[in-house]
């Protein structure tokens, strides 16, 4: 590992104001570590000031604003998970959050850093391979290489490396918005903007400009994301990132019909996927196993798979039809 | 501004304990190379084993992948701290000698760190419930069964929050 100088933050603004004054030493914010610990190690990531965040104080909450869930980005995951206004408002949160990672490093991880962990995959972790994602240009293993676990939406020819967070997912899902601080002050953005698809960039991932970091994520607390679920589908039934998620969340009206239908899918893409196509489709109908296939197909016309990773499609179809039907039991 | 040394005040298994360590040592390796507590493992060192499960604050969390400066201020309890008495056993570790719940014993005091925590939690009701909990701790002997069910035989006996 190289080494660094650490710092500890004492407030949200000293954090920004050190990061803006130390910009030649490679700055990077760290919270729970537990991505950019581990990728220090593998010298993938080599930051020369460590600013921790984790003693900022106020960011460590879970409370409902003018028909929002807030949550504080210090909180962590697992506090998230647990705390019962998040599980009975947007059950989908608690399922995406406990689905994630083991006790441990839920126990570390923050909800923001969560949301900022890398994209990436094996080959990116190795740096005695080629990954344009770690050094522009180089070429990308991955493509040629064992690629079962990765992207087969949103890749491009210089990158395939998977989005493998699961609250991200159920955050697409339900129109989340971050609020973000930064040398320029405050802002809000929608969580549709935070993520970016790797193109002819793969080491560019978030919009999040040099020294801002999320403050807190906010969900409207709707009908829908009360009768929500997320479903993962893994190699290991914990512990694992999935070969497939998805978020969903139900409306129907007294007669059945859907009013209001949301599926974000997971662990396929680049980004977490928002089916926008699907939803349009499903709304207004009566939802059946038929439908729900027929309204997914046209998701998946830009896939690009590869005989390791297509089965992963239909896993995806077959995932969202689970968290359906949970979603509507959800519903009593 | 920050250093390249940091200095660490915190508790370890109930003593008072002062460092100033290189910004890139791990709590893991700080408590084993550092203070001679070699009881907390070090088995991948990328948080992927839970070897070097110890509690911070009353939580379980793995000790490679957290850097000894972010535990200022924190209490840190080891396997070394489960007794007061050196020769006197934690009811888990007992159950696990009952429940035959280890082969070479290299994972354990992860084991037991994430096991107590389970039953604190109270996480220990079903043998799903404990799995999902124990998942971030691999053994390679394969005692898993005789984990669960010492983590089990714990809860049954009522001995949280120990």
């Amino acid at each position: 590992m190289r080494a660094f100088t650490y710092t500890r933050a004492r407030s949200a603004a000293e954090a920004v104001s050190t990061f803006a004054t130390s910009h030649r030493d490679q700055p990077h914010y760290l919270s729970g570590g537990t991505t950019l610990v581990d990728l220090m190690k593998l010298d993938v990531e080599a930051p020369g000031l460590l600013i921790d965040l984790t003693g900022v104080p106020d960011l460590d909450f879970v409370r409902e604003e003018q028909g929002e869930l807030v949550i504080g980005a210090l909180t962590r995951m697992n506090d998230a998970a647990h705390h019962p206004l998040l599980a009975a408002s947007c059950p989908v949160l608690a399922e995406s959050l406990l689905a994630a990672a083991s006790q441990q490093l839920r126990n570390m991880a923050r909800i923001g850093g969560n949301l900022l962990q890398r994209t990436r995959c094996g080959y990116f972790r190795s740096v005695e391979f080629s990954c344009n994602k770690r050094q522009p240009g180089s070429g990308c293993s991955a493509m040629e290489g064992v690629n079962r676990n990765h992207a087969v939406l949103g890749t491009s020819d210089h990158c395939i490396a998977l989005y493998p967070g699961d609250l991200a997912v159920a955050l697409t899902a339900f129109d989340a918005s971050l609020s973000v601080l930064g040398p320029d002050g405050t802002r809000t953005m929608s969580i549709h903007d935070l993520f970016v698809p790797p193109g002819d960039t793969p080491n560019r991932e978030t919009t999040l400009e040099p020294g801002e970091f999320i403050t807190a994520v906010r969900v409207p607390m709707t009908p829908a994301a009360q009768s929500s679920s997320y479903q993962k589908v893994s190699d290991r039934s914990s512990y694992s990132f999935a070969l497939a998620s998805a978020a969903v969340g139900l409306h129907l009206d007294a007669a059945g019909t859907t009013s209001e239908i949301r599926i974000a899918l997971g662990s396929l893409g680049t980004v977490p996927w928002r089916a926008r196509e699907a939803e349009q489709a499903l709304t207004g109908t009566q939802l059946d196993d038929a439908a729900i296939r027929t309204a997914l197909e046209p998701e998946f016309r830009s896939a690009r798979t590869t005989p390791q990773n297509h089965f992963r499609v239909r896993l995806a179809v077959e995932t969202v039809l689970e968290a359906v039907a949970a979603a509507q039991q959800r519903m009593g | 501004m920050g250093s390249m040394t940091v200095q660490t005040r915190l508790t370890v298994n109930g003593q008072d304990r002062e460092w100033t360590l290189d910004a890139r040592t791990t709590l893991l390796d700080a408590l084993r190379d550092h203070l001679g507590l070699y009881g907390t493992k070090k088995g991948c060192d990328h948080g992927q084993c839970g070897a070097c499960t110890v509690h911070v604050d009353d939580r379980a969390v793995v000790a490679c992948l957290t850097l000894a400066a972010q535990v200022d201020g924190g209490a840190v309890r080891t396997v070394e701290g489960l007794t007061e008495s050196p020769g006197g056993l934690h009811p888990m570790q007992q159950a696990f000698l009952d429940c035959d719940a280890l082969q070479c014993g290299y994972c354990t005091p992860g084991q037991l760190m994430s096991a107590i925590a389970c039953v604190d939690a109270g996480c220990a009701g079903s043998t799903d419930e404990i799995r999902e909990f124990m998942s971030g701790n691999l053994c390679r002997c394969g005692a898993y069964q005789g984990i669960v069910q010492a983590v089990a035989k714990v809860h049954a006996a009522g001995h949280g929050r120990s």
